[in-house]
């Protein structure tokens, strides 16, 4: 049995004239006790498929199953207390709600501030300047991003999906992104993790590789059979040559 | 102080944070008679004659002092008019904490109009924190009509906080200020209101003298079919900046009717409004619900946090 395992999953929105298909009929399972990075052109689904898994989509067509229960029809919430957590390509801003009371929400209890201040030196922030700051559009889009982040490893769920955690971070705090999902990897008792990420340094540290295109999985394999298929496409970025173009 | 019932207790502590007597100065109002006072060598108390109220006198350069005056009101049927002067010295910096609770378990209605004056002298600060609330549930409406004037001279500042959260049928709050020279005024209102409840928010505020400045932020909430209107005016007489804004949540049948009033009567007057009125944004709520809350879970933490 896999932790999650998504059959013949489609999905497609209808506007007035026509229907469009964006997800086609994946089947996908996730093993326990992995990191899968799931890659792939703009538009081709990652994301769509993200909503699929944490509810906030349903599939037109297809059932999924996590811990081999169907929870095709079961609500975000429901999801959620089972184990799926999930870190969003936008973060979602709040007013008058601080980074410690979604934090809280996130623990599902009441964290202490010193516990909180953890999981915020995790992603690189200075807790004590961020813990009473609220999660608004005060902050910049690299700090929501982190604060995203940090609220995913504080609900410690058997399964956690980031979609494209390493947007808008800069350099430094890169590496020391790469090193929380590693230890994440190492430590991850049986759970399993799944990143959304067009960067080869994620991709690197992946146990298996899933690339998504037009709404299909065009690839699926171990990192070391797909990552050299990918090396010079848009899938793959290399960090360095995306924030300097010209490779200086 | 004369002993206070179970239920008064309660309010006092709902609108004043209050368990037992406060420090500093305070007139303690319940059920339409003083239940307790007590002046400070800077903080001088007294009944006004004629009418029901008090006069709050502070010294110049009283720092750091407390004013506490909370009225509970646990008596079906009470109605009542009561005026309260404060005159704030030259340099002081006061806090002042006012508020009404009412609880009305009976079928008529009970009703507290306070009207508030604050005459704020040169280079004051004063903060000013008025909370209301209303418990009971008797037929009996729970009605507040407060009237806070402010009259501020040069370079004095004012911040005033005003929530009303819970329990008041009918409100209508009408708020004056004038300002002088360099004076500021900061005025941050929360509310929120369910059933079949009314609430009026009324705002005037004239910036007279050179480099004054007011900042009216209103956030608000609407459920059931309770009604809200919003109306702040405020008019730039001199070389001034105003900015108010309404910011509201609108919930199952709940209506909000928002009227910005900028009046320039200067050329170097800076004025700014905003608005927004809306419910909940989706977002919000599907992002709470991927961290294990249930969607009223979700709304109630979105609420109590706008309402901050
Ligand atoms: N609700 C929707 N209605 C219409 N089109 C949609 C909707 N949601 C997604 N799409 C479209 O489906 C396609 C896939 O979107 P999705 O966000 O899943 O892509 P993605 O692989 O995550 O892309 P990116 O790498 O840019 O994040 C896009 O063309 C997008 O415009
Ligand atoms: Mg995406």
């Amino acid at each position: 049995m896999d932790i999650l395992e998504l059959k013949n999953v489609s999905f497609s929105v209808a506007d007035e004239s026509s229907a469009k298909e964006i997800v086609r009929d994946v089947d996908l399972s996730i093993p326990y006790g992995k990191l899968i990075a799931v890659t792939g052109p703009n538009g081709g689904g990652k994301s769509t498929l993200a909503k699929l898994i944490a509810g906030i989509e349903k599939p037109t067509e297809g059932a999924i199953f996590f811990k081999g229960e169907d929870i095709t029809e079961r609500s975000i919430t429901d999801r959620a207390k089972a184990g799926i957590g999930f870190a969003f390509q936008q973060p979602v801003k709040f007013k008058g709600i601080r980074v410690l009371d979604l934090l809280r929400i996130a623990a599902g209890r009441k964290l202490t501030v010193a516990e909180a201040c953890e999981f915020l030196s995790l992603v690189g922030l200075c807790a004590r300047d961020y813990i009473d700051r609220e999660v608004n559009a005060s902050l910049s889009g690299g700090e929501l991003k982190r604060i995203e982040i940090a609220t995913l490893l504080a609900r410690r769920t058997e399964l956690a999906v980031f979609d494209e955690p390493e947007a808008g971070i800069d350099l430094w705090s890169f590496n020391n992104l790469i090193d929380v999902f590693r230890r994440m990897r190492d430590g991850m008792d049986g759970g399993s993790i799944i990143i959304i990420s067009h960067q080869e340094r994620i991709l690197n540290i992946a146990d298996e590789i899933v690339v998504l295109k037009d709404g299909r999985v065009a690839s699926r394999g171990s990192r070391d059979d797909i990552l050299p298929t990918l090396i010079g496409t848009s899938a793959a970025v290399n960090y360095c040559v995306k924030i300097d173009p010209n490779g200086r | 102080m004369k002993e206070l019932d179970t239920i008064q207790k309660r309010l006092l502590e709902e609108v004043a944070d209050l368990h037992t007597v406060p420090e500093g100065a305070y007139n303690i109002r319940a059920n339409g008679e003083s239940a307790g006072r007590r002046s400070t060598e800077n903080i001088e108390i007294t009944s006004k004659t004629g009418v029901s109220g008090l006069e709050i006198r502070i010294k110049p350069f009283t720092k750091n002092e407390s004013v506490h005056i909370p009225v509970v009101i646990a008596e079906s049927g009470l109605k009542e008019v009561v005026y309260n002067d404060f005159y704030v010295g030259e340099g002081a910096d006061v806090v002042i904490v006012a508020g009404c609770g009412i609880d009305n378990c009976g079928s008529q209605d009970s009703q507290h109009d306070g009207v508030h004056r604050f005459f704020i002298g040169k280079g004051a600060h004063v903060k000013y924190v008025e909370k209301h609330y209303g418990s009971g549930d008797g037929a009996g409406k729970r009605i507040l009509n407060p009237v806070t004037e402010v009259y501020q001279e040069e370079d004095s500042f004012a911040e005033m906080e005003m929530v009303q959260i819970k329990g008041v049928d009918d409100t209508l709050r009408t708020t004056k200020a004038e300002l002088a020279g360099g004076a500021k005024l900061i005025v941050r209102e929360r509310l929120m209101t369910h059933g079949e409840q009314n609430a009026v928010s009324k705002y005037e505020v004239a910036l007279n003298g050179k480099g004054s400045s007011a900042d009216v932020v209103s956030r608000s909430v609407a459920r059931g079919d309770s009604h809200q209107v919003f109306d702040a005016k405020i008019a730039g007489n001199a070389p001034c900046k105003g900015h108010t804004e309404c910011d509201s949540i609108i919930m199952d049948r709940g209506r909000i009717l928002a009227v910005p009033g900028l009046e320039a009567n200067d050329t170097e007057a800076e004025l700014f409004h905003e608005a927004a009125i809306g419910k909940i944004a989706g977002d919000q709520l599907i992002k709470l619900m991927t961290l294990g809350l249930t969607e009223a879970e979700a709304e109630e933490q979105i609420i109590n946090g706008f309402l901050r």
